[in-house]
């Protein structure tokens, strides 16, 4: 079974959702999303999105666009994630990591060494915004050879017509991107939620993830009750840029006020 | 206008896209799962619309009584004489409403955006004529525009910007990136995936996600074909070459495709080659790019070893792009057109040549265009024959010409 599964299938028998937090590598610097990454898990992460920088975020809202042009700053290489990854394997065996970017730097790099080199660092899926089910199929056989789960995202634009289209050969579990618009912006209500997630539910039996404003404790832990996982991103870059000094270096406390929030998150997700 | 699709045979080098947009290996739909629904109604739409010959009548009217068209055919006698060799025809599309090619296809893409009910258009623009085309079609029918521009633009294409405010558009700077052409698609596109129930987005050039490169390429070679047939009238024959500049590619795009399978035309596009194709200064990602994927579409870009996208650089606003349309791509791998790259300082030398032979003054854009005209029919005999688009008139550029002749306005 892969991590994604088994971590999935553990936390039904817990009875809760996931908080799937995300940390954009090497924003401000490595040594700073490197601490966050190995100390999400012990605050409460249930799998771990990294954000892979990319020059033209075109889903993103001004929050990661500003997370990414730091870590390009920072030198943020598809190669020095991956080896990120693989420097939190060594500690941690079990909680999943995805990887979510866009398309043209692992066009960059060659799909098939990608997907080798992605899971040989312990990757468990990735989430490539650029990439609609349409395209899939640039990555999708060499992604499956190595193991590594493609995770469809779903919007609310999405109908129903459209949606078996969308699912079919996902895998790991389903992104429901929750609003119509770039990430950090709107939330959706859980009325929307409540009437979405059965939707999907209809055509995957996979987990379903809620992401793109989900911002408070309070939203995470509807997020994840309603369906079976919450992303949370732009809330914990904000906590994270703000507190950066004014050259834009981490100072000595950042990485625990941003694992505090993650930490409040994970509170929330656990009390249901 | 067009060419009926049904016309145009299987070995054609005009049967495409095919049926997931793709041009050979370029093309396609590489945009967020939220939009890819609007992406796939837009073809629908369009499908309908280009089948429907109350469609082709309605824009066929306002391209001629409102748009200006058919845009004149001319030889430029005292050029040709200048340079030596080859007959230089000029297709006029400068002379067009709003002064260039751009407002063929805005016509086009209104026209189908009142078709699909859409209330609130969206654009992007570089120099400013898409968006100056663009806020002109959506006074003419009353509908509310927003237009994306780098905030680098804003600053060098000042006139353009104050025309779009009289046109009533609101004009949004962009500062992200380097401020220019491909930040100002990104901010439209994210404008788009958080009003997808109202908006249609109207992108300016062969770019972006099927079916944009096919259906700009579809309203531009308006282009192309009035051209054939002036130069059937005119000489009697086919140009020896046609040629045109390059950013996205909507104007070469245009005149080129009706003479896809005309194998005896030479069919050259021109990039910009900024401060020279050695420096990283220009925006020439045929000549010097690779293959990626970019605002929906996989084609040739700048990018580093990391996929990262670079910033381009022209003189030219509307060359400034770090992208192709996806057509261009594959006319390039196929060898079909040829693709060469001119300078900034061949383009202002070109632009100053037509001034003072014809009377003509030229964007920078198709200033590219003749400055490699400049250097082709010298070598060409007497009796060949270059046409070659004057896709925007200058009067937008004058400011910039000015610096960098060191003359204050």
């Amino acid at each position: 079974m892969s991590r994604i599964a088994a971590r999935f299938a553990a936390l039904v028998s817990e009875g809760r959702g996931a908080l799937i937090p995300f940390v954009e590598a090497f924003d401000p610097d490595r040594e700073t999303s490197m601490a966050l990454l190995a100390g999400m898990a012990s605050a409460g992460a249930d799998l771990i999105e990294i954000g892979v920088p990319f020059t033209d975020p075109m889903a993103d809202g001004p929050t990661i666009q500003a997370a990414g042009k730091r870590a390009l700053a920072a030198g943020a290489k598809l190669g020095r994630i991956l080896d990120m990854v693989r420097e939190f394997r060594r500690a941690d065996a079990t909680t999943p990591i995805i990887l979510m970017g866009y398309l043209n730097p692992i066009l960059a790099y060659g799909p098939p060494r990608f997907c080798a080199d992605a899971a040989g660092a312990g990757v468990d899926g990735l989430i490539i915004v650029d990439l609609p089910s349409e395209e899939a199929d640039l990555i999708a056989a060499d992604a499956a050879r190595h193991g590594l789960d493609i995770i469809r995202l779903v919007a609310p634009t999405t109908d129903d017509a459209r949606l078996p289209k969308v699912l079919a050969g996902s895998s790991g579990f389903i992104y429901y991107v929750s609003i119509t618009g770039i990430t950090g912006t709107r939330t959706a209500s859980e009325a929307q939620l409540a009437a979405a997630v059965p939707r999907i539910r209809r055509v995957s039996p996979l987990p379903i993830a809620v992401g793109f404003g989900v911002r408070s404790p309070e939203q995470a832990a509807t997020a994840s009750r309603v369906a079976d996982g919450a992303v949370v991103a732009s809330a914990l870059i904000e906590t994270l840029a703000g507190d950066l000094d004014a050259e834009g270096r981490a100072r000595p406390g950042t990485v625990g006020k941003v694992l505090a929030q993650v930490r409040a998150l994970a509170d929330a997700v656990r009390a249901g | 206008m067009n060419t009926p699709a049904s016309s145009i045979g299987a070995n054609s080098l005009r049967s495409g896209p095919d049926a997931r947009g793709r041009f050979g290996a370029y093309g396609g739909r590489f945009v967020a799962e939220t939009l890819m629904p609007l992406v796939l109604a837009v073809e629908e739409a369009y499908r309908d619309a280009r089948a429907d010959p109350a469609f082709q009548a309605e824009l066929d009217a306002y391209l001629a009584n409102y748009v200006g068209r058919p845009s004149p055919l001319w030889f430029a006698q005292r050029l040709t004489e200048r340079l030596g060799g080859a007959k230089i025809y000029l297709k006029r599309d400068e002379l067009n409403h709003t002064g260039a090619h751009k407002i063929n296809s805005c016509m086009g893409q209104i026209l189908l955006a009142r078709r699909m009910g859409k209330t609130r258009i969206i654009a992007e623009t570089g120099a400013g004529q898409h968006g100056v085309a663009t806020a002109t079609v959506c006074a003419l029918f009353g509908l509310p525009c927003t237009v994306y521009m780098g905030a680098t633009d804003v600053e060098r294409q000042k006139p353009n910007v104050f025309r779009m405010k009289l046109l009533g558009a609101e004009v949004r700077a962009v500062r992200s990136g380097a401020a220019t052409l491909k930040d100002a698609m990104n901010e439209a596109m994210r404008d788009w995936v958080a009003n997808v129930a109202d908006t249609y987005y109207l992108i300016g050039t062969v770019a972006g996600p099927h079916p944009y490169p096919m259906m700009v390429r579809d309203f531009q070679s308006v282009i192309g074909e009035e051209a054939k047939l002036q130069m059937m009238q005119a000489e009697g024959r086919l140009p020896d070459a046609a040629v045109a500049a390059i950013g996205g590619g909507s104007n070469a795009m245009g005149l080129f495709h009706p003479f896809l399978d005309d194998a005896a035309v030479r069919l050259i596009g021109v990039e910009a080659a900024g401060h020279g194709l050695e420096t990283h200064a220009h925006a020439a990602s045929l000549s010097r790019g690779r293959p990626g994927v970019l605002h929906g579409n996989m084609t040739y870009l700048l990018q580093d070893e990391d996929g990262q996208i670079e910033e381009a650089h022209s003189i030219s606003a509307g060359l400034d792009y770090p992208g192709v349309g996806p057509e261009h791509a594959w006319l390039h791998d196929i060898g079909r057109v040829e693709y060469v790259a001119v300078t900034d300082d061949e383009a202002l030398a070109a632009f100053q040549l037509l001034t003072r032979t014809e009377g003509i003054i030229p964007a920078l854009e198709p200033a590219h265009a003749l400055a490699q005209v400049a250097k082709l029919a010298p070598t060409l005999p007497r009796d060949s024959i270059i046409l070659a688009n004057l896709c925007g008139r200058g009067d937008k550029d004058i400011f910039t010409v000015a610096e960098h002749l060191g003359v204050s306005l």
